[in-house]
């Protein structure tokens, strides 16, 4: 573990689980949190997965890298069926998750989602958007609920914003929010979905930063990023994704300075000269 | 010029204005009634036509396509005449409050498929994202409806809702057919009197600018209210 975001007791996690191979209800320090087994999802005609695994152990912080329409942000929507998956199975925690209703609902809660557009709550003020879920889904009581937010505002650096609504906020601001938003469920995992994409270029640090410091917190993340600094600086491991497919997982080191496979040098070399 | 001063002799709408106020009355308690309740009705329904149950969808998108393409006149007969007087179903032994609430039933019915089709306009307008970031935090369908997406798709169509309130208003004056009493009543009847036989066409002015006292402000108010309450993006 050279990378800088590795942390010592997330590598016998890691240890235990490789040795052990696969899920193990009985033993939750031990059994990765997030398993994805054969899924396979067509747009159509268009095989869009095509036999994905993949494992994340708790703590560990996975990017998922790769050119546009490789399936990246299909997976990641995938992990908290946002998109219906065709075949295989997506385990979080040891539990499959359910197709549809309040049992799904509830396992949602537990898997955190930051997007591409934010997607704040635009009638609601930014407060109101962080304390929601916990109030209605949790049953926090709303004393507590505002006490938390007013917490992880702060530490996201928008506690002065909370009264405002997200149109009033930039879009670092309301991404830092949406994130916000998702830490207030408390959740087991957190998924990106290409966080910055949106963000003017100067507003794109200042959400890595919250990133950053939340991998070093030993949340699980898996995170969908064209942000390869990140990737060094934060990731246990990166997967490298193309034509639906999963080519190449690899260490950050590794996978910058001596990528296996030929789609991922190919891929690195255009996107690092620039 | 004898004709003239009496084709605009406003003398009987004045000696009536009592019993025209009476139908003012009448007309302003079953639009407040029917407004309500139609937009109730009209935000189940929608519920009903974007729910994930196929069934729900199904008899949403039923109601909706018979009650709007059904004459209101024929709604009206059919609650008053039909369910009322025929089946017996009544709301109480007093004709008055049965007729009544036969309107603003059938009024209501018939107007709710007019809001169900302006929400659902609405609920177009609200972004794919806002469903998706409310299901991520776990919410169901049905609190993501009621908490996130209705409340922004009822802000999208204040102005479009305002226009079918105006037009319930006037439509009140069907619920004549209903057995209701109502200012098209009062004005039909003071017409039918042997006695009236002046001041039709000042009766008409004047009951068309009461009714243009209760829409213009529904106008405005919901036109203030589409500006006030508008969601920034």
């Amino acid at each position: 573990m050279t990378d800088s975001g590795g942390r010592p007791e997330n590598v016998t996690d890691k240890e235990v689980t490789e040795v052990a191979g696969g899920p193990q209800e009985g033993d939750p320090g031990a059994a990765p949190l997030v398993v994805v087994e054969n899924v396979n999802k067509y747009f159509g005609d268009l095989h869009v997965l095509k036999d994905i695994n993949l494992t994340v152990n708790r703590g560990e912080v996975v990017v998922i890298i790769g050119p546009s329409g490789g399936g990246k942000s299909t997976l990641c929507r995938s992990i908290n069926r946002l998109e219906p998956i065709d075949s295989g199975r997506i385990l979080v925690d040891g539990k499959e998750l359910p197709k549809e209703g309040k049992e799904l609902a509830r396992l949602r809660a537990d898997v955190g989602m930051v997007f591409q557009s934010f997607n704040l709550f635009a009638h609601k003020t930014i407060l109101e958007n962080v304390t929601l879920g916990p109030v209605k889904v949790r049953k926090v009581p709303k004393e507590e609920a505002e006490k938390h937010a007013m917490e992880l505002l702060d530490r996201v650096g928008i506690a002065s914003q909370a009264q405002k609504y997200p149109a009033q906020l930039s879009g670092g601001q309301q991404q830092r929010a949406a994130i916000a938003r998702s830490l207030a469920m408390r959740p087991k995992v957190m998924l990106f979905d290409e966080p910055t994409s949106a963000l003017d270029p100067e507003m794109v640090n200042e959400v890595l930063d919250v990133m950053t410091e939340l991998a070093r917190e030993g949340m699980t993340m898996i995170v969908v990023t064209h942000e390869m600094g990140f990737a060094r600086r934060a990731a246990q491991k990166v997967v490298f994704m193309a034509d639906g497919q999963i080519v190449e997982e690899n260490t950050p080191d590794e996978f910058f300075t001596n990528a296996r496979t030929d789609r991922a040098k190919d891929f690195l070399s255009k996107i690092l000269t620039h | 010029m004898s004709q003239l001063s009496e084709l605009f002799d406003f003398g009987p709408f004045f000696d009536n204005f009592d019993l025209i106020l009476e139908g003012f009355w009448a007309t302003v308690r079953l639009s407040a009634a029917s407004a309500v309740l139609s937009l109730v009705i009209g935000t189940v329904l929608v519920s009903f036509r974007v729910s994930p149950v196929p069934v729900l969808r199904a008899v949403g998108a039923a109601y909706v396509n018979v009650l709007r393409n059904t004459p209101l006149t024929l709604v009206l007969l059919m609650c008053a005449l039909g369910l009322n007087d025929t089946l017996a179903l009544k709301f109480s032994d007093d004709p008055g409050t049965t007729y009544y609430w036969w309107a603003v039933t059938g009024l209501s019915a018939y107007t709710g498929a007019f809001v169900c089709e302006a929400l659902r306009s609405g609920i177009n307008t609200v972004p794919l994202g806002q469903a998706e970031a409310a299901r991520s935090i776990g919410l169901t369908f049905f609190q993501s409806l009621r908490m996130i997406i209705l409340p922004q798709a009822f802000r999208a169509v204040i102005a479009p809702l305002g226009s079918i309130l105006i037009a319930m208003i006037k439509n009140t004056t069907v619920a004549a057919a209903a057995s209701y009493a109502e200012t098209a009543t009062v004005m039909k009847d003071l017409l039918d009197l042997p006695t009236f036989n002046s001041g039709a066409i000042p009766l008409f002015i004047g009951v068309a600018i009461g009714f243009m006292l209760l829409t213009l402000p529904t106008g405005f108010f919901f036109g203030w209210l589409a500006k006030r309450m508008a969601v920034a993006r």
